[in-house]
């Protein structure tokens, strides 16, 4: 039951963005998985998404970029609910995804992070094996015999691009690994629990280049499989990961566009400010 | 660029001050240096003191005996008799540190977590986290007192578990605040993982945060053990004291702090001696706890 975009077709000229190859636009698929309507979104009194509308469109990458404190990092955390842990956050509005408003309250919270999982900025493995740190999410949802299991594990791993580099020490903690090596772990983990849709704050931001490269490949692997969202202080890596690109600014959505058209042709001025480096 | 503009004049006066203010800070740094290098060794010197006079008188007279043998009152001048010994205390201490621990652990860890995980900022929290640390620091005479007054006078006598009770008292403090401290340590960036996942909270502590904290709580709990092995003061007025060895945890029981207080006090050499016995047997005791931890918090690492 998804909605469709109202997404403007991009010029043909997707040419690059600063020797960047930014994705054509063509293949851009239009059922959305997630779509977010009018959402305002609270830190106790201070309004921090503005009326917020906003498709995910179903196995592909969205990129969510702007300036500190636009808000991008806040619709992540809207997107799993995560904001609910803390008190005096609320949202307000529509998060759609199979014709529910997931931010309803009677959404079941442990169900919806099945089927949405999180990728942070700090890699955050579990202080146990790495045998465990993949089984543990699974456990959460399914009761699986050993052989299953192990399977599962696998799978997640090499889904992960790391079951190589681990498989001969699935029993050492997971705290052994180098940053790189922990952040796939981590992606590992999440889609272990088979979610439909996987969010990232940040993957990168502290990891080396080989490994931020890595991260990059994975992702443009797993959108095969899942609908991605991926929030970025880097545009490069905006381009090169995202078929579509949303920009934020204080709180609001200024323009959301395919990549290509996004980075070459925006149609807002403080879009073309903040990509070619005037402000943020 | 500024040293070529700069006159010859200036540079010479630049470096006469750059050399005196160098020379003010090597001063100020070896003073500091060697101030805290004399607190160190008045410390250790103290230390050492204590150790060395406690190995020195305690081994005197410590023998197997010691501590197998039942209380026996004084044979000072008749070198005959065989000396009593430890064991009725010993025992005690045993049976009343394992209960106050088993009692308190649980309670303290239960309450640092309701602090941590729970009630963080929240008004009854911060109430609940002052009452605990005004609980550390009390006078554990009137932790003695409190039990004495709820449990001996009801029960119509002192007891052992009245002992136990007050010692698990001592206890809960020490554990909740070590539990909360090292929860709060925990990144929420891992807690929101957890929660990422799909993970109730119930399973984030339970399952991840305890790990995450496990050898600081472990910690925490073996202090808290070291702690109430060598209090007296609250078993005075709970579990009195007792010269036989006892099981019975409705009556008086013996305990080697109070056994190292009535002999010390007791004026008769060979009971002295004794009590001197008992103090490095609860220091050993102690250490050993110290050192058990040490190798319970690497084995995991």
């Amino acid at each position: 039951m998804g909605s469709t975009t109202e997404q403007t077709n991009s010029t043909s000229s997707a040419s690059g963005f600063g020797g960047m190859q930014a994705r054509s636009a063509e293949a851009l698929n239009t059922t959305a998985r997630i779509s977010v309507r009018n959402l305002d979104f609270f830190y106790g009194a201070n309004k921090a998404l503005k009326g917020i509308n906003l498709d995910l469109p179903d196995r592909q990458v969205t990129g969510m970029i702007g300036p500190s404190g636009c808000g991008k990092s806040t619709l992540l955390r809207v997107l799993n609910r995560m904001y609910s842990l803390y008190p005096g956050q609320r949202a307000q509005g529509e998060v759609l995804m199979d014709g529910r408003n997931m931010i309803d309250d009677s959404v079941d919270l442990n169900e919806l992070r099945s089927k949405i999982g999180m990728v942070f900025q700090k890699p955050t493995p579990f202080p146990m094996t790495i045998y465990d740190n993949i089984a543990f999410g699974i456990k959460l949802h399914e009761k699986l015999p050993k052989s299953e299991m192990d399977d599962r594990v696998e799978w997640a791993l090499t889904r992960a691009a790391i079951w190589g580099e681990v498989k001969d020490r699935l029993n050492a903690s997971a705290m052994g690994l180098s940053g790189g090596q922990q952040q796939r772990l981590c992606i590992a983990r999440s889609i272990a629990v088979r979610p439909e849709v996987m969010l990232f704050d940040e993957p990168t931001s502290a990891l080396d280049p080989i490994s931020t490269l890595k991260i990059e490949e994975l992702i443009d692997e797993l959108k095969r499989d899942f609908t991605i969202c991926i929030v970025t202080h880097n545009m490069q890596q905006a381009a090169r990961c995202a078929d579509q690109v949303a920009f934020f600014y204080l709180g609001e959505l200024v323009e959301v566009a395919p990549a290509a058209q996004l980075f070459t042709a925006p149609r807002e001025k403080r879009t073309q400010e903040y990509i070619t480096g005037r402000f943020g | 660029m500024s040293t070529t503009t700069m006159s010859p004049l200036l540079k010479a006066r630049n470096e006469s001050a750059a050399r005196s203010l160098g020379r003010r800070r090597k001063m100020v740094d070896s003073t500091i240096k060697w101030l805290c290098l004399i607190a160190t060794v008045a410390g250790l010197f103290f230390l050492a003191s204590i150790m060395g006079t406690l190995l020195w008188r305690g081994l005197e007279s410590l023998s197997l005996n010691t501590l197998i043998a039942e209380f026996k009152p004084t044979s000072y001048g008749e070198d005959t008799s065989a000396p009593g010994g430890l064991r009725h205390a010993i025992i005690g201490s045993l049976i009343q540190t394992a209960i106050g621990t088993v009692i308190g652990t649980p309670i303290g860890l239960l309450v640092g977590t309701y602090l941590a995980e729970y009630a963080r900022g929240s008004a009854f929290g911060n109430a609940v986290r002052f009452v605990s640390d005004v609980l550390l620091s009390a006078p554990s005479i009137l932790i003695g007192l409190f039990i004495y007054q709820l449990v001996v006078l009801p029960m119509g006598g002192f007891s052992g578990i009245a002992g136990a009770l007050a010692l698990a008292i001592i206890v809960i403090p020490v554990v909740v605040r070590t539990t909360e401290d090292m929860l709060q340590l925990i990144p929420n960036t891992l807690r929101e993982a957890v929660i990422g996942l799909g993970a109730p909270k119930w399973k984030m502590i339970t399952l991840v945060c305890y790990k995450a904290a496990a050898s600081g709580i472990l910690t925490g709990i073996l202090l808290a053990v070291a702690r109430i092995a060598g209090e007296t003061a609250p078993l005075l007025l709970t579990s009195f004291g007792n010269n036989v060895t006892s099981l019975d945890l409705s009556s008086a029981m013996a305990s080697l702090p109070i056994a190292i207080y009535q002999q010390a006090n007791s004026g008769f050499p060979d009971l002295i001696q004794i009590a001197w016995s008992g103090a490095l047997i609860v220091t050993l005791g102690v250490l050993a706890i110290n050192i058990i931890a040490r190798f319970v918090i690497r084995g995991r690492h």
